[in-house]
């Protein structure tokens, strides 16, 4: 079996009040702060590995490729995600401003043709254009099915079908996919038992969240295939469906008063605020 | 004329109130592109429920029976249904952002998600919020159709106009192949008395300063005395204090109510991406550093499991 993931990097997401409007508006820059890999991206090569692997015997059960697009430096995020123990990358070099999620997916939609995946897990938003689209464009695109915001997967053992449990409005909603399919996971899936495959024996709880790359997968990540690429090698050039006129920052909220004391706090709820 | 087509959600056979915002959006963009708006409404009940939209001043009412709601199903429905719109809308629940990007796909469309706000500027200009809300983003769509979400916390509930629009039938599309692969396996519906997070007036939120689920009581007694919902950190759903459908921020719920009271949570900067469009905020937080009190009109420095007894104690005296 065969999972590709799709990952991107982005600015230091704990640090995201940081970035800075050119003053005519016409680019965001993050100037002085880390780039990291898209922390649902990290969710979704943890939850590949999980899949692929019988973590009792650490047999390896299937081949997870990783595929980014971005800049040349965005290298250091496809290793990142290789020294957690995926067997193969792959860097489609694009500026980032050129992309939106249907360029993405033009590009994704031909890795595809060429990989011939059974399982694309995705992240459910990059968290600096918090588009939230590639996932669900891709499996339209592709004719597959889709499981979005995957709080849980369990697939049978021979790794054909996924039960995804899914946190939405009003209740947990749980999906049955054939593959091949499109999964977009949430935050949850890294959880101890956020992910089964039916060979780890079912009763393994994994440490919580993402696995740090060890010192020998990194070691091991500088040796695996990392192939470099261009839009025009798979015949696509990049044409956005969206246009961004200028970016703002958005109105601010100033601080109020801080009160001494409970009764304070509600005579001017009542009084002032009239919200009670 | 260009129009607008909204996707109406139903939610066990009722118009989900979410679904008014978009109406709104809907009434907004029509006026810039310069048309008027429709509404579509899928699945089970859709015609039973079709006569609660017709009141909203739709040109119409499109409603199409059909089975449970998985994507693969409805986004050729409600593309087929879309042929001839210029704006296609749902508003960016759950549903709405499992949908419509695959609706987008559809149409070849380029598709804005979590819409805040519309412009004129020589045609419908999108504002959408990127990197947790710190910036916002102007755009134009630049396909023929553009497929939006809209940020239920941002358009107000649409009210309703009187008459009554005509109500058809939604045309019918064949099933794709990938419906053929997906099943619905289950639905465990959380049952509670309190408002939904998205349509409360009032919400107590808690961080990890609560410590434990049990301790998240004194959030709830507080909650329930101003008819409110309980909301939570991303810290708080991961420590297991509560359900993650709790959670507010960036990658949880967006909210703005008229109050938003936040308890022993520190304030980081994806919480606030889900809280700041709150009409009035209060905090709680012993430490007097915490980024809440950037935000909030009314701060307490306090340590909560005093205060939030004494705040339920005094509140009895002024609300009923
Ligand atoms: C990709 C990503 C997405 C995220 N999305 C979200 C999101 O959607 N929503 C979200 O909330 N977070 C989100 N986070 C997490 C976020 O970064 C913070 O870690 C989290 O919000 C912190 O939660 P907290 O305020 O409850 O905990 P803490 O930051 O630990 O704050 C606890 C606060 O409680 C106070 N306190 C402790 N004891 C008491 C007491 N007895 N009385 C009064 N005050 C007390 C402390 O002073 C402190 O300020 C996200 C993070 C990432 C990386
Ligand atoms: N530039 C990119 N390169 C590779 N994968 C991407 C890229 N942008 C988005 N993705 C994938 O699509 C998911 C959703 O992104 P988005 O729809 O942009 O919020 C991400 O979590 C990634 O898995």
């Amino acid at each position: 079996m065969k999972i590709l993931v799709p990952l991107k990097r982005v600015a230091d997401p704990d640090n995201a009040n940081k970035v800075k409007i050119a003053s005519d508006g016409s680019k965001v820059t993050s100037e002085g702060l880390e780039w990291k890999l898209n922390p649902f991206d990290e969710y979704a090569v943890e939850a590949a590995l999980r899949i692929t692997e019988n973590a009792a015997t650490n047999a390896r059960l299937g081949e997870v490729v990783v595929v980014s697009l971005g800049p040349a430096e965005a290298k250091q995020q496809v290793t990142q995600a290789l020294a957690m123990g995926a067997d193969r990358g792959m860097l489609v070099e694009a500026a980032d401003e050129a992309l939106d999620a249907s360029v993405v997916v033009d590009v994704l939609e031909k890795v595809v043709a060429e990989e011939k995946p059974d399982l694309i897990l995705a992240g459910k938003q990059v968290v600096d254009g918090d588009s939230n689209q590639v996932a669900q464009m891709l499996a339209q695109r592709l004719g597959w099915p889709q499981a979005t915001f995957a709080a849980k997967i369990e697939t049978d053992a021979g790794l054909k079908t996924a039960l995804v449990v899914r946190e939405v409005d009003g209740g947990v909603s749980k999906l049955k996919l054939t593959f091949p399919a499109v999964i977009s996971v949430d935050l949850r899936i890294v959880a101890p038992e956020g992910v089964k495959n039916g060979n780890t024996p079912a009763e393994k709880k994994y440490n919580d969240g993402p696995r740090y790359p060890s010192l020998k997968g990194i070691m091991q990540a500088k040796k695996k295939p990392l192939a470099l690429k261009k839009p025009g090698d798979f015949g696509v050039t990049p044409n956005p469906r969206l246009e961004v006129l200028k970016f703002e920052p958005p109105p601010a909220r100033k601080a109020g008063v801080k009160v001494p004391d409970v009764e304070t706090l509600v005579a001017k709820l009542k009084n002032e605020a009239r919200v009670i | 004329m260009p129009n607008v087509l909204v996707i109406a959600e139903l939610f066990e056979g009722k118009v989900r109130k979410g679904s008014l915002s978009a109406i709104t959006f809907a009434r907004e963009a029509a006026a810039i592109v310069g048309g008027g708006f429709d509404l579509l409404v899928l699945g089970p009940g859709a015609k039973a429920a079709a006569p609660s939209l017709a009141k909203y001043g739709a040109g119409k009412v499109l409603a199409g029976e059909a089975g449970e709601y998985v994507a693969e199903a409805y986004a050729p429905l409600v593309a087929k249904n879309a042929a001839g719109y210029a704006v296609v809308c749902a508003t960016a629940t759950a549903m709405g952002k499992d949908l419509m990007p695959r609706v987008a796909e559809h149409l070849k469309a380029g598709m804005a998600s979590d819409v805040v706000k519309v412009a004129n500027q020589g045609g419908l200009v999108l504002v959408r919020p990127m990197y947790a809300g710190n910036v916002l983003a102007h755009v134009k769509v630049k396909t023929p159709v553009a497929v939006v979400t809209v940020r239920q916390a941002e358009f107000e509930a649409a009210a309703e106009t009187g008459g009554a629009s005509p109500v058809a039938d939604a045309a019918a599309s064949p099933a794709e192949a990938a419906a053929a692969r997906v099943a619905v396996a289950g639905f465990e519906k959380v049952v509670s008395a309190r408002p939904e997070l998205t349509d409360a007036r009032v919400i107590v939120s808690g961080g990890r300063g609560l410590k434990s689920g049990d301790n998240f009581k004194i959030i709830e007694q507080l909650a329930d005395l101003l008819h409110g919902a309980v909301g939570a950190t991303r810290a708080a759903v991961d420590a297991g204090f509560v359900p993650n459908d709790l959670q507010v921020g960036q990658t949880g719920k967006i909210v703005a109510p008229q109050l938003y009271i936040a308890v022993g949570l520190s304030g980081a900067l994806q919480h606030l991406a889900g809280m700041k469009g709150s009409k009035v905020i209060v905090a709680i937080n012993k430490d007097p550093e915490a980024p809440i009190f950037t935000v909030a009109d009314y701060g307490l420095v306090a340590d909560l499991f005093q205060a939030v007894p004494a705040l339920v104690t005094e509140l009895k005296k002024v609300v009923a």
